[in-house]
């Protein structure tokens, strides 16, 4: 990843090449641990009653204690079901939610304890594409603004970029910086996905959160979107959290893969370790049942049913959550959660009862 | 590799309006319980006539799983609601619909409607939106029944009983009395499923049944929907864009584009030997074990308007291969190599000829960012020439700019 160093600096404009030259290298980053590190990381929701003084009930518990770190230049995979709580991790990394525990470090600072005002310079390293891309672009607002708009909010707007650094950002994501002027309702849902990621690019960041980046899309213009992110990650060595539900498209972008289900990580691994050798259960039921657009493989593969639905974030089972729904759960999985533990280099479970062999996917 | 231009076969002569030749000659024609011919649905709007589906061909045969894949725009829920008779009136129909021999399309509404939900079932994506939200499942059920058939409530609700349970609800009896909403979403869909096989349908039309759910509980809705399928002797037209679920659940395979089908297989063939660009970029866009370290091969552009379609092949800015006669005369659906494959494109002999079909969208590392010249670095442009990038950046969602 190193090597890609030197493309990083092509991309910047001549604009934005002071703001650039001011930035660590990513030869420092390799002598700090990591670019960003989340330990123990818990989001807890009040639900509150209907009273009058609207007392909190319940906890709807989203993430319970989850740790990862990223790399830059790394893309780490978050999958996992709907409720599973992925969406939210990615948001409490980024602060937009303020996590109930746990630490996020970005660059070696704690970002848990800053204040909204001490977080703003952080978030210019730190950006986020949404899934919606309809949702997520201002309908009032042609192009070129909604790209200038984090610009201007870190005033750089008029002193070290101007209306040449958002043609730039447009060519970047393969847009043509002529349709700037354009309103986001003119433009296709991939080409709206591009614009997201040129908003989100347009400080520079060293890391992107994902969050479904490419779900909203059809096939083949999501093949075109995940393209560009890889080669926008080549060049400018971001580290990227990719959050989806969607296995093929995790493997196919990802180096390493996290599964979670029902707020914890139940399994994290290089890639082709997690799609080959997943050991946990739901890792295993999650592979068999994602469908492989290959009829031959389709008919031959066994296929793991599970059973039920997952159960409620404000009440989860106790000890291991997909106990209720293993076929391998025994009494130590109700009395005792099984800790994330490391079984090969860079490959943990937390399973009492990991599978072994090949997954067969 | 490359096949040659030279190589290519037209055949002009068969451009124009060949239709009825969709279904695969080994098929018993007195066997099919639906025949669609020709189907065409437009829609007046301000801005102009919208060709919705362009002529849809197709034959179903008992227990029979068709499924009809296509992105969106391309036609397909549009075509199944028209055989159904689901548009609204201001849409215009053309075609024939034969239901085991009867014209759907030429029926009155009283005999349409008998037809629909008694022989014809379905089955939609958001099954919250479906059921009606303030009548209890069993009562909905028990309506299903009632409106076709002349059966007490008490032996109505009885075989409402027997579906819950076919579909894989627990504890039938009592859930009878649940609403909707007391459901879960994979719960709502086996709900559906019963209510669209409760009367024994000759056809199920499924239209993106599983897209809204998580993949696990996805794999427990088709597997139910297939074997309630075998349990009722019903064909299914499966609909969706999620080319993983159609090779999971499919028998054949009709391919749409720009409201047209433009290719027909076996599902076996259609993964494997594709004789039309469109299909081979539809699968270089999934994301394959074989292509891990690799670009994905996405199709270039958008789909075109239905509104002023270009002259030719629809398919044509986008395609890789694509030649002169391509922008002059649209491809009919043809039978090629293969015996009940079909195909609309001049060049499906040179799509053939291709190893891996795919491979006409490739592209490199690197090329996928920015169009500015210094980015462009050495890397050249094997397949995808420089105006059709520029095309996926610069057409809008109006048409072309």
């Amino acid at each position: 990843m190193s090597s890609d160093s030197t493309v990083t600096s092509t991309v910047t404009s001549t604009a934005t090449s002071t703001a650039t030259s001011t930035r660590s290298t990513p030869a420092d980053l390799t002598a700090a641990p990591h670019l960003l590190q989340v330990d123990d990381l818990v989001m807890n929701f009040p639900v509150r009653g209907g009273g009058l003084f609207r007392r909190t009930v319940g906890q709807v518990q989203a993430v319970s204690g989850v740790s990862f770190s990223v790399d830059a230049g790394e893309t780490l995979g978050i999958v996992g079901e709907s409720g599973c709580g992925k969406s939210t991790t990615g948001r409490a990394v980024l602060q937009l939610h303020k996590p109930t525990s746990g630490s996020v470090t970005f660059e070696g600072t704690e970002l848990t304890t800053l204040s909204p005002a001490q977080m703003r310079p952080h978030r210019r390293d730190l950006q986020i594409v949404f899934q919606d891309p309809y949702a997520s672009l201002n309908p009032k607002l042609p192009v070129n603004d909604i790209i200038a708009e984090p610009l201007k909010v870190h005033g750089e707007w008029g002193r070290r970029s101007g209306p040449e650094r958002v043609a730039e950002l447009l060519r970047l994501v393969g847009l043509n910086p002529e349709h700037g002027n354009r309103f986001p309702h003119e433009f296709s849902g991939g080409q709206r996905q591009r614009i997201g990621i040129a908003r989100a690019l347009a400080l520079e960041p060293k890391m992107l959160v994902l969050d479904e980046p490419v779900s909203a899309l059809d096939v083949s213009v999501q093949a075109g979107v995940v393209n560009l992110l890889e080669d926008l990650q080549q060049r400018m060595n971001l580290g990227y959290l990719f959050i989806a539900h969607d296995l093929s498209i995790v493997r196919h972008i990802s180096d390493r893969v996290a599964v979670m289900y029902l707020g914890r990580i139940v399994e994290i691994a290089p890639r082709d370790r997690l799609y080959s050798y997943g050991k946990h259960p739901y890792t295993r039921a999650l592979l068999s049942a994602a469908p492989v657009a290959d009829p031959v493989k389709e008919r031959r593969r066994e296929r793991i049913t599970l059973h039920g639905d997952v159960p409620s974030p404000l009440n989860p089972p106790s000890g291991c959550r997909f106990r209720t729904r293993c076929w391998k759960a025994a009494d130590i999985c109700a009395s005792e959660t099984p800790p994330l533990a490391e079984v090969a280099p860079g490959h943990k479970v937390a399973c009492h009862f990991p599978e072994d062999g090949a997954t067969g996917f | 590799m490359r096949p040659t231009k030279e190589s290519a076969t037209v055949s002009t002569s068969q451009a124009s309006g060949v239709v009825g030749e969709v279904v695969p000659p080994p098929l018993d024609p007195t066997t099919e319980i639906l025949r669609v011919e020709d189907l065409t649905v437009r829609f007046p709007t301000d801005d102009g006539m919208v060709h919705a589906v362009r002529g849809v061909s197709y034959a179903l045969h008992p227990r029979e799983v068709l499924g009809i894949v296509g992105e969106s725009g391309s036609g397909k829920s549009v075509s199944s609601m028209a055989v159904m008779g689901l548009l609204p009136r201001s849409a215009k129909i053309g075609g024939r619909v034969l239901f085991r021999g009867d014209d759907v399309l030429r029926m009155r509404p009283d005999q349409q409607r008998s037809l629909r939900g008694r022989k014809i079932g379905m089955i939609f994506q958001d099954a919250m939106t479906a059921l009606n939200p303030v009548l209890s499942i069993g009562a909905q059920l028990v309506e299903a029944v009632r409106s076709h058939e002349h059966i007490s409530h008490t032996a109505a609700l009885l075989r409402a009983q027997e579906m819950l349970d076919l579909v894989g609800i627990p504890q039938a009896k009592d859930r009878l009395r649940s609403y909707p909403h007391e459901f879960s979403g994979g719960m709502r869909q086996r709900a559906m499923i019963a209510m669209a096989v409760i009367n024994r349908p000759d056809v199920i039309f499924a239209d993106e049944p599983t897209t809204a759910l998580d993949v696990t509980v996805q794999a427990q809705i088709l597997d139910t929907l297939l074997a309630v399928k075998d349990e009722v002797d019903a064909a299914i037209v499966f609909i969706t864009h999620d080319l993983g679920v159609i090779a999971s659940v499919a028998d054949r395979v009709l391919v749409m584009y720009a409201g047209k089908p433009v290719e027909t297989a076996g599902v076996d063939e259609i993964f494997a030997e594709p004789r039309m660009p469109y299909t081979a970029g539809l699968l270089g866009s999934m994301p394959t074990v074989d292509l891990i370290g690799e670009r994905l091969r996405p199709i270039q552009g958008t789909p075109p308007s239905l509104i002023n379609l270009p002259t030719g092949c629809p398919f044509r800015p986008r395609c890789p291969i694509a030649i002169d006669v391509c922008a002059s005369a649209e491809p009919p659906l043809l039978e090629t190599d293969r015996r009940g494959h079909t195909a609309a494109c001049h060049r499906w002999e040179d799509v053939a000829g291709y190893d891996d079909a795919t491979s006409m969208f490739r592209v490199e590392k690197g090329q996928t960012v920015g169009l500015v010249a210094e980015d462009t670095e050495d890397v050249e442009l094997p397949e995808v020439r420089p105006e059709e990038l520029g095309r996926d950046g610069g057409t809008t969602a109006g048409g072309p700019a």
